[in-house]
């Protein structure tokens, strides 16, 4: 066993390899976690959105497409710079590796506050589930309430690991910065850029099933 | 069986009997493999104890023959369990065709059970030797379940739905009745007895017992005071669909969709119409949840359930008597 | 002398000071962090069932309130499934044990154990918070509208302290896998790995992929019963039932959570006490693998009355049907390794004996439960309370105590007293039989689960199974004394008291802070008993003559 190693390698690890492929592995475990995670919400969204088509699409029908649309274009944006900033880690490129992930941050605070201002629109029109909850349509009525419920548990749990990868980021960055990463060290660059790509894939599946199944609702008729 | 078996319930049913025989052969086939493995295991740690302090054991530690053997032979023995056992699930899921259906609903703590000719118990369900017996169930709060070990049968009683289990009592007497799903507080004190009669003691107690009819005559009488006639008639350019001979039928839907017409459906239709509009028809049924009870449900179904097809007229006919 | 008496030093001894373990990355001092923890919910647990055993010694119910016994079967429950079951062998025995039995210095992911301890004592917090408040009156199960609409109790508290714990569990097995996948040592392959690691292994695929689901459901429960949200109330076109699906799709994976590690003790003792390579070394591997993919497979029997459609029932009754099997083969495979093997009745292996017996009843009347016919008559009576009594109690506790007792010298580096540790083994499998067999007799005449009042004519039955608690409760009761007696009191244990073969039995007792003093370079198979000798050295051992 060498000892003769960068300040990197953990010492519990024999060789930096056997340490990346080890995080490697351990990132797309806890993915797979996160996978089974939002399923139990798909699986149940699944289920209610059988059950009363008609409830879910008048609901759908009330959420802003083009502010979901934005969010969504804003998504893939960050994750094409943050697969521009795990490029530029591999390749030692330190100043495009941090304006790199400078943007990946800053469109993500973009679409968390994109989703505030729908939140707030939500809160004042009475849709959030709960004593105030209040759906227009006579015809559909509480039946949008599980709708609305789902929708504020999926978004909201997305944005919660919105969150939580921009808190990650930011921690990322700062390794950055202080010029840990080049390309004989890059595997934290290259797995957060896992984490936020899964992230942009929920939300690659969030969007169609809670904004585009009521495109062409007429309601009431 | 003529004599009661130690540790097993009266077999007081028609599917008693069926259940104890899988349970003995269960019991049979485990005590079996049991002993046959405790006895290895003990002949052979006595067997082959250590006789001196630094003894190893031998070098066989594979067989294949025995591994197949070891395997073949559990998955043939669960699978004529399984089938033996799907067989009896089955039957008991099936009611006889002539099955006579009684109503349950339960609620924290306690059972409301109704005949078919309109009388009401508590806790208590009286029924005659030998008829089998329905029970549509739903509860009014929470998750029970309706259970009678003396039967043999059991089925969880939810909110919202109607679930229903059937028996046929083929011993008088009285049998224990208990909930079976935690409900709260009270969950165990939520029990009473199924008592069965000789057909005519049964006609007996039925007639001692005071009754506001049965439910179909109270769902009529609902039907009216509700004033469902007003939309519900077998006329052109009628505002709801008719609904002679609707019960057990397939219904078309507005979105495509095609559903049959069972106690779900119906009960549905009463309390969120809008969920399921019919084919050809507009969505403006009102709701009536809040102004009909769970039981008010339960007639109203029985009504519409003895509607002839095409048997409007008496409807409107009966509605003006009760006006 | 130091206090665990050996010169060199060791894991134990190598630190000092409060710090040093709550901060610690020593995948050894984790293990006994998750002693203490596991201990203490085992211990509050165990009150609780001794208190439900009490009030059952008579047919009324006496002696607590209706709440208060449906708060204390729920608490119950709770502590012991998500504080003590689950936890408890891959927490003490496996982040112990899995790192030195590869080869290696430590886990993965060191900071991230050291991280899920803190998350399972600060689940296991809020959760006594809660039972502080008074607990909750839901079962372990919580099952709506009661728990979401109806409960008066503390759903929310508990509810956040289980989902929380569950975090723990997922991190545990994720770590596990890392490790066991990318940090053995030159030459153990995947086929010369202990029994004990394969079995681990599988647990941790469940954690992994089982655990997240619980986690989503609880924490839609809690939203419900915060927000009213409606997803599990009918009155809002939810459904309860889905609650249910839900719930089971991880719980009862779990079960196998439970067991899996527990068998992978098993088949160490097994091996250690008949000096014998277990019988069958591949087909109990992959069965362990089998368990824990068909697992998956199986939820719905804890629906068959639930108002799901007989199909979905005859489905996952055939499904249920076939995940007995591994379990199977492996106790075929466990019971053939005494053949020729040189048994030795040493307390662990009272406890494997134990466990092969118990676990056959407890997994044969599970085969029972899977069939539909048997199980719309005792589902949720204690018939059931039986069954996994018999498994979690008679299979899982019994393999803990086992492990805990034949790792114990190489732990702590000092002998308990042998003459207790069978004492307390037999008083465990003589208490534990008087008081679950007579439930399943309870059971199939009709009494009814989560009561504590019943008809007069069980009582003969009902004070049986309580004297059968109050022997258990001492048998449980006796090793807390004399393994603590023994740190200071024990006898000091060499490198390899039992005469084992296995990595962990060439390192010293207790072992240095980086597990082996010199790199292990693995050239034999696994349980390597009859080979050439190997280990400490020294002429070939006497083999048995056929």
């Amino acid at each position: 066993m060498s000892h003769g190693h960068s300040s990197a390698l953990a010492h519990h690890f024999d060789s930096l390899e056997q340490q990346r492929e080890a995080s490697t592995l351990g990132m797309w475990l806890f993915l797979v976690q996160e996978v089974m995670f939002f399923g139990g919400l798909f699986m149940t969204y699944m289920l209610y959105r059988w059950r009363d088509p008609e409830a879910f699409a008048a609901g759908s029908h009330d959420l802003n497409i083009t502010l979901g649309l934005l969010n969504t274009v804003v998504l893939i944006a960050s994750s094409l710079t943050m697969a521009m900033a795990v490029h530029s880690a591999q390749t030692s490129r330190r100043r495009p590796l941090i304006g790199y992930l400078t943007a990946t941050g800053v469109l993500g605070l973009a679409f968390l506050v994109v989703k505030y201002f729908e939140y707030s629109a939500k809160w004042e029109h009475h849709l959030v589930p709960g004593p105030l909850f209040h759906f227009s349509e006579p015809a559909i009525g509480g039946r949008a309430e599980v709708f609305f419920s789902l929708y504020f548990a999926m978004t909201g749990m997305h944005a919660l690991h919105m969150v939580i990868g921009i808190a990650l980021l930011a921690w990322i960055l700062r390794g950055a910065v202080r010029g840990r990463f080049d390309a004989s060290y890059y595997n934290p660059v290259e797995n957060f850029g896992l984490y936020w790509h899964f992230v942009d894939i929920v939300w690659i599946f969030l969007f169609p099933m809670l904004y585009l199944i009521g495109r062409h609702y007429h309601g009431g008729a | 069986m003529p004599f009661k078996i130690p540790f097993m319930p009266e077999q007081a049913s028609s599917m008693a009997g069926e259940v104890d025989a899988l349970t003995l052969y269960l019991v049979a086939m485990a005590s079996f493999f049991t002993v046959l493995v405790a006895a290895m295991v003990i002949y052979f740690a006595i067997r082959y104890r250590r006789r001196s302090p630094d003894e190893v054991g031998g070098s066989f530690d594979n067989s294949a023959l025995l591994e197949i053997t070891w395997t073949v032979i559990p998955v043939l023995i669960v699978l004529f369990t399984f089938v033996w056992g799907a067989r009896v699930a089955f039957r008991l899921y099936r009611p006889p065709a002539d099955a006579v259906q009684y109503y349950v609903t339960g609620k924290q703590w306690m059972w409301k059970t109704q005949h078919p000719t309109g009388q009401r118990e508590i806790n208590e369900l009286h029924v005659p030797l030998g008829q089998p017996v329905k029970l549509l169930m739903t509860s009014e709060d929470v998750i029970h379940s309706f259970f009678v070990p003396a039967f043999r049968v059991k089925a969880d009683v939810l909110p919202g739905r109607y679930t229903s289990l059937w028996f046929t009592p083929t011993k008088t007497g009285r049998f224990h009745l208990f909930c079976a799903e935690y409900c709260g507080a009270e969950h165990s004190r939520m029990i009473g007895w199924v008592t069965v009669m000789e057909p005519e003691e049964y006609q007996a107690w039925l007639a001692s017992v005071p009754t506001q009819g049965s439910p179909t005559a109270a769902g009529e009488r609902l039907f009216a005071q509700l004033a469902c006639h007003t939309c519900h008639q077998d006329a052109a350019g009628a505002k709801g669909p008719a609904l002679g001979g609707l019960y057990g039928r397939p219904v078309a839907l507005a979105d495509g969709r095609t559903v049959l017409a069972d106690e779900s459906y119906l009960r549905e239709s009463i309390l969120n119409p809008a969920a399921k509009v019919v084919a050809g028809y507009e969505a403006v049924m009102p709701s009536f949840q809040g102004q009909v009870s769970e039981e008010g449900i339960l007639e109203l179904i029985n009504y519409v359930k003895s509607l002839p097809a095409g048997g409007s007229a008496s409807v409107a006919a009966a509605s003006e008597g009760a006006l | 002398m130091s206090r665990t008496g050996t010169a060199e030093t060791n894991y134990l001894n190598a630190q000092h000071g409060l710090k040093s373990w709550l901060l610690t990355l020593d995948h050894k001092r984790i293990g006994l962090l998750y002693l203490m923890g596991v201990s203490f919910f085992f211990l509050l647990g165990g009150i609780f069932a001794l208190l439900i055993r009490l009030e059952l010694l008579t047919p009324q119910g006496d002696l607590v309130q209706p709440d208060t016994y449906n708060r204390l079967f729920s608490m119950h429950g709770i502590m012991m499934v998500f504080f003590f079951l689950i936890p408890a062998i891959p927490g003490v025995l496996g982040n112990f044990l899995i790192p030195i039995m590869i080869g290696t210095r430590d886990v993965a992911f060191p900071r991230l154990n050291l991280a899920s301890w803190y998350i399972f004592m600060a689940g296991g917090s809020i959760t006594l918070l809660g039972v502080l408040a008074g607990g909750v009156d839901t079962g372990w199960t919580f099952y709506p509208p009661y728990s979401s609409l109806y409960s008066a109790t503390n759903v929310l508290t508990v509810g956040i302290g289980v989902f929380v714990n569950g975090f723990s569990s997922i991190l545990t097995g994720l770590n596990f896998m890392v490790t066991i996948h990318r940090m053995r040592a030159p030459g153990m392959t995947w086929f010369r790995l202990p029994l004990f690691v394969w079995g681990h292994y599988a647990t941790s695929f469940i954690n992994v992929l089982g655990t997240p689901v619980i986690a989503i459901t609880l924490l839609l429960l809690v939203l419900e019963r915060a927000f009213h949200l409606g997803i599990f109330d009918a009155t809002k076109g939810g459904d309860p039932v889905l609650f249910q699906h839900l719930f089971w799709f991880y719980s009862h994976p779990a079960v196998y959570i439970m067991i899996l590690p527990s068998m992978a003790v098993i088949s160490e003792l097994i091996a250690a006490f008949t000096r014998k390579r277990v019988f069958g070394y591949h087909f109990v591997a992959f069965s362990s693998i089998g368990i824990a993919v068909l697992g998956f497979l199986v939820w719905g029997h804890h629906m068959f009355v639930s108002g799901q459609s007989v199909y979905a029932g005859t489905a996952f009754s055939l499904l249920t049907m076939l995940v007995a099997i591994p379990s199977a083969i492996k106790v075929f495979n466990w019971s053939f390794t005494l053949y020729q093997g040189s048994v030795s009745f040493d307390t662990p292996m009272l406890y494997a004996l134990g466990f092969i017996g118990l676990f056959m009843i407890g997994g044969l009347t599970g085969v029972f439960l899977g069939t539909l016919g048997f199980d719309i008559h005792v589902h949720d009576t204690y018939f059931v309370v039986a069954h996994f009594h018999y498994v979690m109690v008679g299979g899982t506790i019994m393999g803990y105590l086992g492990g805990l007792h034949y790792w114990w010298p190489k732990i702590t580096g000092r002998t308990y007293p042998e003459f207790w540790g069978r004492m307390s083994a037999m008083l465990v499998f003589v208490g534990f039989n008087l008081t679950f067999f007579p439930q399943f007799l309870l059971g199939y005449m009709g009494m009814p689960r989560r009561y504590h009042a019943y008809p007069e004519e069980w009582q003969v039955l009902n004070v049986l199974s309580t004297a059968g608690a109050s022997v258990l409760g001492l048998g449980f009761l006796l090793p807390l004394g004399y393994l603590l007696w023994s740190l200071k009191y024990g006898k000091l244990a060499g490198k390899n008291p039992w005469g084992a073969k296995g990595l962990e039995w060439t390192t010293d007792s207790p072992p240095p802070t980086e597990n082996f003093r010199d790199a292990p370079v693995v050239s034999e198979e696994a349980y390597d008993y009859a080979g050439a000798g190997h280990g400490d050295g020294g002429a070939p051992a006497p083999a048995r003559a056929h």
